[in-house]
């Protein structure tokens, strides 16, 4: 068969992942000490883990509402109003999701038009450029900056919205920068918004893995945003909980009527086991959320500190477990130090072109890792860029 | 717990340089804290982790507990203090439920043991009773896992 007039020009056209061509390279390799992966290294707390057994014991395993467990509804908007001052009704403005992926799919997809335009800060995450062109979308890149911390400017984003802008994609804590936007980083963005038909999906699934004093900040808590936007979390950064594929979405109860629909056919309900334990993650595991974060914390002063050290400049992350030095100093392109890196010293990093075009010139470090195994990797870079220098 | 506490408890071997950038403080501030936590007490001390199938393969461990009869107006505090003298002890705790004095010892053999605790423990005034229990293996200590962790099997995504 020929399988190339089979497969439809939407699906031909998606680019693969930049990051796994790093993960197929190591697996072969073997024995690499990877910098590469953007899920946490501790385990979920043992809390939820029992709560998930408890539910299987209980044989707790049938489908639950589409729109997620009315308990766990309760619980998401509670902890979004503790957390950003928004109530959502758990009775029709909350949808649990299978992963905060799923919740971006779904908001993109029910609002997006052939021919709309998108709006997608860059460096940021692989799916939402993906997910924009498989509806049709046309999706319209703003390159942030080092020097503005890798924020979004609200000039740069006037400069790109048109009478065709649908959607504003909105993705603080920042992957793979580290980035975040703060109170009055987004109020211009809100003043810009206002009155407009322009959404905004806010991807906040790293919201609670933020270091600055003043913490998080949502779009949605600033005057006149709730009705423009779609906010997004999930359980799989700040509970540790990636496998157990869960997220959730909350916004206008128009949309969200629209949007459950797609939900309903092409998934019908997210996972129950792992819906029953995500109820407990919410009440119960504030202490633990707080030990990972402060262990982050200090894995991040260690390794700002340590690639300043090694010559390879790295602004101060406020947010997310990545840090994203600049390897211009070197002379190579991400996509060269990072495989060079790879092969020579079997070290993974993640090139920052994997995050837009924008990102030549750095590499994104996670450090959902130990401080040991960081220390190892780090030990490794220095002596990768004193060959460098040596000409070896 | 204190974020200097975190650290030191399972690695007490920072240097004060490495320890002032995790905590976004300075040498000095840093040196100064652990030296006024020293002088406090708080800090008691400073101890290694090893893999005792290794650095202490002549010895062996073992937990008694201990059932004995609180004195008039010192309690406890009298028999604890006699028993951690001796430096076979490594560990004196008073417990609650079955027993009262749960004590851990490091001799060079199994015949040293049970001398040690019929000697040395059954004879001491106030001692009830002892249940001798020894150690097979060690999975964790003071938060450090002794046993290869599992594989990283996270995938890049």
């Amino acid at each position: 068969m020929d399988y190339s007039k089979i497969i439809s020009k939407k699906a031909h056209d998606i680019k693969p992942s930049g990051i796994r061509k790093y993960f197929d390279i190591a697996e072969k390799l073997g024995n690499v000490i990877s910098l590469g992966v953007g899920e946490p290294d501790f385990h979920t707390p043992w809390v939820i883990r029992r709560e998930a057994i408890r539910t299987l014991e209980r044989g707790k395993t049938f489908y639950t509402a589409n729109s997620g467990l009315m308990a766990l509804r309760k619980a998401i908007s509670d902890y979004t109003e503790q957390k950003t001052g928004v109530r959502y009704d758990p009775d029709g403005e909350i949808i649990v999701t299978v992963g905060g992926s799923e919740a971006i799919d779904l908001a993109v997809r029910a609002i997006v038009e052939p021919g709309d335009e998108v709006i997608i800060p860059e460096p940021s995450f692989v799916c939402y450029r993906p997910i924009v062109e498989l509806t049709g979308g046309v999706p319209v890149i703003i390159n942030t900056r080092e020097e503005d911390c890798f924020k979004l400017r609200a000039e740069a984003l006037r400069e790109k919205i048109t009478e065709r802008t649908k959607l504003l994609i909105l993705p603080y804590p920042n992957n793979p920068t580290g980035a975040i936007m703060t109170r009055e980083d987004l109020e211009p963005i809100a003043q810009l918004l206002k009155g407009t038909d322009i959404m905004v999906l806010t991807d906040e699934i790293y919201a609670e893995l933020t270091y600055s004093t003043e913490g998080h900040c949502s779009i949605v808590s600033l005057e006149d945003m709730r009705e423009r936007t779609l906010y997004i979390n999930g359980f799989s950064k700040a509970f540790a909980m990636t496998g157990w594929r869960l997220g959730y979405m909350c916004g206008p109860r128009e949309i969200l009527k629209h949007a459950l629909k797609i939900h309903q056919f092409g998934i019908m309900s997210s996972p129950t086991v792992s819906q029953y334990a995500a109820i407990e993650a919410l009440k119960n595991c504030s202490e633990d959320v707080r030990n990972m974060v402060d262990e982050y914390d200090m894995r991040r002063r260690y390794l700002v500190d340590a690639f300043n050290k090694l010559g390879l400049r790295c602004f101060m992350p406020e947010g997310a477990f990545y840090v994203f030095p600049c390897i211009k100093s070197t002379g190579l392109t991400s996509d060269e130090f990072c495989e060079r890196l790879l092969y020579s010293k079997r070290v993974a990093v993640i090139p920052g072109t994997a995050f837009g075009e924008c990102g030549e010139g750095y590499i994104r470090v996670s450090y959902a890792y130990s401080r040991k195994h960081l220390k190892e990797a780090i030990e490794k870079i220095a002596e990768f860029l004193e060959e460098l220098k040596n000409g070896d | 717990m204190d974020k200097l506490f975190k650290l030191l408890r399972t690695n007490a071997r920072l240097s004060n340089a490495e320890l002032a950038v995790m905590l976004d403080s300075t040498e000095e501030e840093i040196a100064s804290r652990i030296s006024s936590l020293e002088k406090q007490g708080i800090i008691k001390g400073y101890s290694t982790v090893f893999d005792e199938e290794i650095v202490s393969k002549d010895y062996v461990r073992a937990l008694i507990e201990l059932k004995v009869t609180p004195k008039a107006q010192v309690g406890y505090d009298e028999i604890a203090r006699h028993i951690s003298q001796y430096p076979e002890v490594e560990s004196v705790y008073l417990v609650s439920g079955g027993y009262d004095l749960s004590v851990t010892l490091r001799c060079h053999s199994l015949k040293e043991v049970s001398d040690y605790v019929a000697q040395r423990l059954a004879t001491i005034d106030g001692v009830i009773s002892t249940t001798t229990h020894f150690f097979l293996q060690k999975y964790k200590e003071s938060g450090i896992m002794l046993i290869s962790e599992d594989e990283d099997e996270r995938t890049m995504q």
